[in-house]
């Protein structure tokens, strides 16, 4: 932490996007309070990420920045810019020079920034001083990959306007992150529907790694694992569905919710991973495994 | 009646009836407790999202709990359901419908009348928006005459037109927009029931009052 920095507030300009990666989509902190109208939340799935990378360049917290997903995104910068990138580590180049994660950077016209592949983790959280500045969707500029609301995905060729909405000069010089855990551990509140699993169930649940299969993506991660048998084998009615929700599919494999899951679903969730927590669910890449522990808030 | 915990953010309160649903929506939107974020019907429960700061699950069991309290909420015994609910403000909505839909006559044959009745009975009855779910502005809209009542297309359709009007189990619905479907399509509207250029989106909200009119009478009586 040092003093305030002195930077010069660049004008608003915009970004070339080159590559996009496998996934790279614009989030904010998404649309809460819309589920009764069957709209969920989105925004970040690692929320925790997108927060920092907007506080190390001054933005308020709510401004959009891009949600790289294992890394490849290749954009070039059209004016002065200040930008930060935070979440999964990833190898990065400015115009050929190797610049660091967690941490400002001041990016001159014509920059070119280059986002190799993550070391660990999976989503990597780009901003920029002042914001994307695209149309907000229901006061939200996060896409919504499930509903399909909000910008597109990005893509080579496009075009993103940058904003001027900015809050103070940026405060922290370098914000150094914990390596994520190779399996890391959630702590998860049991319920609403433990009950309508065996104890034996429950017990593997608790006992048990999964592993992070490759059908994961913004909704949920899909876990493989031993099968959750259910007590109770009636039709669920439909209910609302809380991030880091914990349902089980009739095929008895877990699947943890995040940012871009539906509203309700009808099948039971046997626990809930806590908020706190959330941001490591949405690290996860494929083949790595989770274990979850019980836990009482 | 029954409070689950949902992580440490949420409350699902979990009751007997949909009609229950309905009441403590209404009156959860009306007197809502402090420190709540979001509430979610759906078919019976009422999901309680609550801000940590403001409060916390235990306060608010107790806070619902006492919403339940006075006055009774419907049950068995008590009088009917609209008698008692606490309305959310939300408007009410009429949705012209060319009944036209392509299992029309299968409904009819099903539930063994024509389909003029069939359409006749979907006139008639007061609906009104129970939930939203499935998509964005998909309201489950309930008061389907109970003859009506018929469970899910064994095959779902990989699509359905937007503004297919269409009904399943105790419910019926307008789907806002091309998307997979079971539901047995009877009609269709040109009224546009979610549009994120409108303000608001969503024209079925939970609480809302529907009306089902014939689009084209003229067609009808042919």
């Amino acid at each position: 932490m040092t003093a305030p920095r002195a930077t010069p507030e660049p004008p608003a300009g915009h970004l070339d996007v080159l590559a996009a990666g496998p996934l790279a989509t614009i989030q904010d902190l998404g649309r809460p309070g819309l589920a009764h109208l069957g709209i969920t939340r989105s925004g970040a799935a690692d929320r925790r990420s997108l927060a920092l990378a907007n506080r190390l360049v001054g933005n308020r917290p709510h401004a959009a920045g891009i949600e790289i997903t294992y890394g490849g995104l290749v954009v070039r910068f059209a004016r002065a810019a200040l930008i930060a990138l935070t979440g999964a580590p990833c190898p990065l180049h400015l115009t050929g020079r190797p610049v660091g994660m967690d941490a400002p950077i001041d990016v001159r016209a014509g920059a070119l920034l280059r986002v190799g592949p993550p070391d660990r983790g999976l989503r990597t959280y780009l901003a920029v001083r002042g914001g994307v500045d695209v149309p907000a969707v229901l006061g939200s500029r996060s896409r919504d990959t499930l509903a399909g609301i909000g910008p597109a995905p990005l893509a080579a060729g496009v075009t993103l306007a940058l904003g001027r909405e900015s809050a103070d000069p940026p405060v922290v010089d370098l914000a150094p992150q914990a390596r994520y855990p190779l399996t890391p551990t959630l702590r998860v509140v049991p319920g609403p529907r433990d009950d309508w699993f065996t104890d034996d169930s429950l017990a593997r649940l608790w006992a048990c790694d999964y592993e992070v299969t490759a059908r994961s993506d913004r909704v949920g991660v899909r876990l493989s694992g031993p099968a959750l048998r259910r007590r109770i084998t009636a039709e669920l009615p439909s209910e609302g569905i809380v991030t880091g929700g914990i349902q089980v599919p009739a095929d008895g494999q877990p699947l943890i919710f995040l940012a871009d899951h539906p509203v309700t679903g009808g099948y039971p969730v046997a626990g809930v991973v806590v908020a706190e927590d959330i941001p490591l669910a949405a690290q996860c890449r494929p083949g790595e495994r989770v274990r979850f522990q019980r836990y009482r808030p | 009646m029954r409070m689950l915990t949902c992580g440490a953010d949420a409350l699902l309160v979990e009751v007997a009836t949909l009609d229950q649903v309905e009441w403590l929506y209404g009156r959860l939107c009306q007197d809502r407790p402090r420190g709540v974020v979001e509430v979610v019907p759906a078919a019976r429960t009422v999901l309680v999202g609550l801000d940590r700061r403001r409060t916390d699950p235990a306060r608010l069991r107790g806070e619902i709990a006492s919403l339940l309290d006075s006055p009774a909420p419907p049950g068995t015994s008590g009088p009917p359901a609209a008698a008692t609910r606490a309305s959310a403000p939300a408007p009410s909505v009429t949705v012209p419908v060319r009944y036209d839909g392509p299992d029309l006559a299968e409904v009819a044959t099903l539930a063994g009348m024509t389909p003029a009745e069939v359409i006749q009975r979907h006139l008639r009855s007061p609906h009104r928006v129970a939930f939203c779910g499935f998509a964005p502005g998909f309201a489950y809209i309930t008061g389907l005459d109970p003859a009506l009542r018929l469970p899910r297309r064994a095959t779902p359709r990989t699509r359905v037109p937007p503004g297919s009007v269409a009904i399943a189990d105790e419910f019926t619905g307008v789907y806002p927009r091309s998307s997979p479907g079971g539901w047995h399509l009877i009609g269709r509207t040109d009224l546009v029931v979610f549009d994120l250029d409108r303000d608001p989106a969503a024209l079925l909200t939970p609480g809302s009052a529907v009306s089902f009119v014939e689009a084209d009478p003229a067609r009808a009586r042919r």
